[in-house]
């Protein structure tokens, strides 16, 4: 295995293999420390295996305002479990080089703590891609980009069905990487539904100049994803993971089993889209 | 209209006329105090921000916004707030003369009211139907729930389940006006897992809903705009006080959580530096800072974001909100507005703590020796003028916020002092009972000319 900083993978270019593969990314969630620092990040290999292109490393915080309930649990746990920044960066470390782009999924305040600057270089020595930063927005990150720009590492901001054009055009002007498209207005969590809204949301943010838009919030299955899957650039999935954890809590084999049969799935969806019709 | 010496308008003219221009310090307006402030939030909420912001400032600029807002004043909450001398409560005091901001005699019990009035308007003028809120010890809550009866809007009240149970009765009185409370059950139950769960439900439902932030924290223009709403303490209270007394007082305390009563009191005598007004916050200490289990935030926490603003915080090395902790759920929040942060910085404003024990010493005396029982909210207020009029002597006048009522409270207050149940006593109340008799000695009768 060679050294992180040679087999660092930037989300960009998982998108585009995806792209040359006409499908689109999948990206899987999952937070550190849950149920403990070892079998979170044997749960993100799992998902590698199975197909997930990109991991976003959540790093638990202590108010969480848009998750729902299902990461909320898993992150309360993981910090009652003694997680710290430090693990989050060990599991960049330990996932790196496996063919996926590996991600840190953070609200603000954990990584203003750390420093911008000082989070920057040491996710990029540990052969991270970038963060996702759901609570900051470009009109205040002007210290992360700063950071993120000298320690070459991708950021995410987000956007949702409530931006307006001008605030599309502020955001993907921002964005390294990749635009995180919320697909509802809401938290986190698993819906029936993924709302036919979210096609335009998509469509619109690529008019205001972004090259690559992920679409997250209530994707579950593998349906979802072949219907998000013919538009988005890439898929994101997190609570249908998390889920697949805390209902096979203390059962390893069968937490593996659950969270490869979505990954498969999810997989299979995000292959499909674009060759259905 | 307006004329600029503050000085000479009369207690109608300063009456909520939000638009006036003020002077140096009073003029900072957002989303930046010093280093503190800002928006951290997510982008779904920048539309919905940026709507409350264009709409608060057209209708501050508009007549019928003041005219409305003043109505409500002084036919609904009951304004302007009574200022009352507390002769024998000024002797603990070494003698300095206290004057009571009478907020506990608002409609709804506390200052509470003054800023939900204002935002439910706000709310009619963006065309949303609901309103929803955190509330701590209940009283932005009731107030609130208050609000939404008068306009007939929706209503649903985020409360943390630790404070449901400490605060009852203020549940009951929220469920009676019409409102869904919500027990929050996540995180330390508190306050701060209340907003969490706001933010949450706002995010989901931002088309219909307005998030009735109850402090002068969040993001931009909350700790502006809650702010302002509040300014008619202060400046009612400067007027009255230039009144009864010919001059300014020495110093001006109020408490401080998220920091609303105290913004709004502090905001009138900002500029008032030659010769200085002293302007003193009382955080709740809780069982010291030392401890750990406090809620000091100026005092114990450190430069970080919480909440949408950054500002000080109580946090681990990591950044992780370390948990809060008071007697009093009104203060037990471990962040504090952006704007106190600022007026600590540069130090304006300074900022004590007083914790669980001479806070409720504080509610039992000012009890015993005027009649008047406060919110324990409050009672921290009082025991740092106690503190402080010790410290400046009979020479002084200090002005304090009484922001709320203490009924609420008795409960707790019961527990505290071994009235009720099997509990041991935490504190002695014939001692205070004593100290209080003293005060009445040969005190001349009182002169409760009342300002109004």
């Amino acid at each position: 295995m060679t050294t992180a900083d040679t087999d660092r993978l930037r989300a960009d270019e998982v998108l585009d293999r995806a792209r040359s593969e006409n499908r689109a990314a999948l990206i899987g969630y999952l937070p550190v420390g849950y149920p403990d620092l070892g079998r979170s990040i044997e749960a993100a290999r799992i998902l590698i295996d199975h197909g997930a292109d990109m991991i976003e490393l959540g790093l638990p915080y202590s108010d969480p305002v848009m998750d729902g309930a299902v990461i909320q649990q898993a992150a309360s746990a993981a910090l009652a479990g003694g997680t710290r920044t430090r693990h989050v960066l060990e599991a960049v470390e330990a996932l790196s080089g496996r063919g996926a782009a590996i991600m840190v999924m953070s609200y603000w305040n954990p990584l203003l703590a750390y420093g911008p600057d000082s989070f920057a270089r040491d996710l990029a020595a540990a052969g991270g891609a970038g963060a996702i930063t759901p609570d900051l927005i470009p009109d205040e990150g002007a210290d992360w980009i700063a950071a993120s720009e000298e320690h070459g590492v991708d950021r995410v901001f987000l956007v949702a069905p409530s931006s307006p054009r001008d605030r599309l055009e502020h955001v993907a002007s921002h964005t390294r990487g990749f635009v995180y498209a919320a697909s509802t207005m809401g938290v986190t969590g698993t819906r029936a539904s993924v709302s036919a809204a979210t096609e335009s949301l998509v469509e619109r943010t690529r008019a205001a100049g972004a090259k690559n838009v992920c679409v997250g919030l209530g994707v579950s299955n593998g349906e979802q994803a072949a219907q998000v899957g013919a538009y988005a650039d890439g898929v994101i999935v997190g609570s249908a993971f998390v889920r697949a954890l805390i209902e096979n809590e203390g059962a390893d084999a069968a937490a593996r089993a659950a969270l490869a049969a979505v990954a498969d799935d999810l997989r299979a969806g995000v292959e499909r889209a674009r060759t259905e019709t | 209209m307006s004329s600029p010496d503050p000085e000479r308008d009369s207690l109608q003219d300063v009456l909520l006329d939000l638009a006036r221009p003020t002077t140096e310090l009073r003029s900072e307006t957002g989303p930046y105090f010093g280093d503190f402030g800002g928006r951290f939030l997510p982008e779904a909420l920048v539309p919905a921000l940026d709507e409350l912001i264009e709409v608060y400032e057209k209708a501050i600029i508009d007549p019928e916004f003041t005219v409305e807002l003043r109505r409500l004043a002084t036919e609904y909450t009951g304004r302007p707030s009574l200022l009352s001398e507390a002769p024998r409560f000024s002797k603990l005091a070494g003698g300095a003369r206290i004057l009571l901001k009478r907020e506990d005699l608002n409609h709804t019990g506390s200052h509470k009211i003054n800023n939900v009035l204002g935002q439910a308007l706000l709310t009619k003028r963006m065309g949303k139907t609901r309103l929803i809120a955190e509330t701590g010890a209940g009283q932005h809550g009731v107030a609130t729930a208050t609000a939404a009866a008068l306009f007939g809007l929706d209503c649903t009240i985020y409360m943390g389940g630790e404070d449901t149970e400490r605060q009852a009765l203020n549940v009951a009185r929220m469920r009676l006006l019409g409102a869904e409370v919500v027990p929050v059950q996540q995180g330390s139950r508190t306050l701060k897992d209340a907003i969490n769960e706001a933010f949450r439900d706002w995010v989901a439902n931002v088309e219909t809903t307005h998030y009735l932030l109850g402090t002068v924290a969040g993001p931009h223009p909350f700790p502006a705009m809650v702010r302002d709403f509040h300014r008619i303490i202060g400046e009612e209270a400067r007027a009255q006080t230039l009144e009864r007394v010919g001059r300014l007082p020495d110093a001006v305390v109020a408490c401080v959580g998220g920091g609303s009563n105290a913004m709004g009191i502090f905001h009138a005598f900002l500029d008032d530096t030659d010769p200085v007004v002293r302007l003193v916050g009382c955080e709740a200490g809780g069982d010291g800072i030392a401890s750990g289990r406090h809620s000091a935030t100026l005092n114990g926490g450190s430069a970080g974001v919480l909440h949408g603003a950054r500002s000080f915080v109580m946090q681990d090395e990591d950044g992780q909100t370390v948990e809060s902790h008071s007697i009093s759920a009104g203060l037990d929040y471990p962040s504090v507005g952006p704007e106190h942060a600022w007026l600590a910085d540069i130090g304006r404003a300074e900022y004590r703590v007083v914790e669980d024990g001479p806070a409720m010493d504080a509610f039992a005396l000012l009890s015993m020796t005027e009649g008047i029982m406060p919110a324990i909210e409050s009672a921290h207020a009082l025991a740092g003028a106690l503190q402080l009029g010790r410290e400046l002597g009979e020479d002084a006048v200090i002005l304090v916020s009484l922001s709320g009522r203490g009924d609420k409270d008795v409960d707790t207050a019961s527990t505290w002092f071994g009235l009720v149940g099997e509990e041991p006593a935490r504190a002695d109340l014939s001692v205070l009972r004593a100290a209080a008799r003293e005060t009445s000695a040969e005190t001349a009768a009182p002169t409760h000319e009342e300002s109004r």
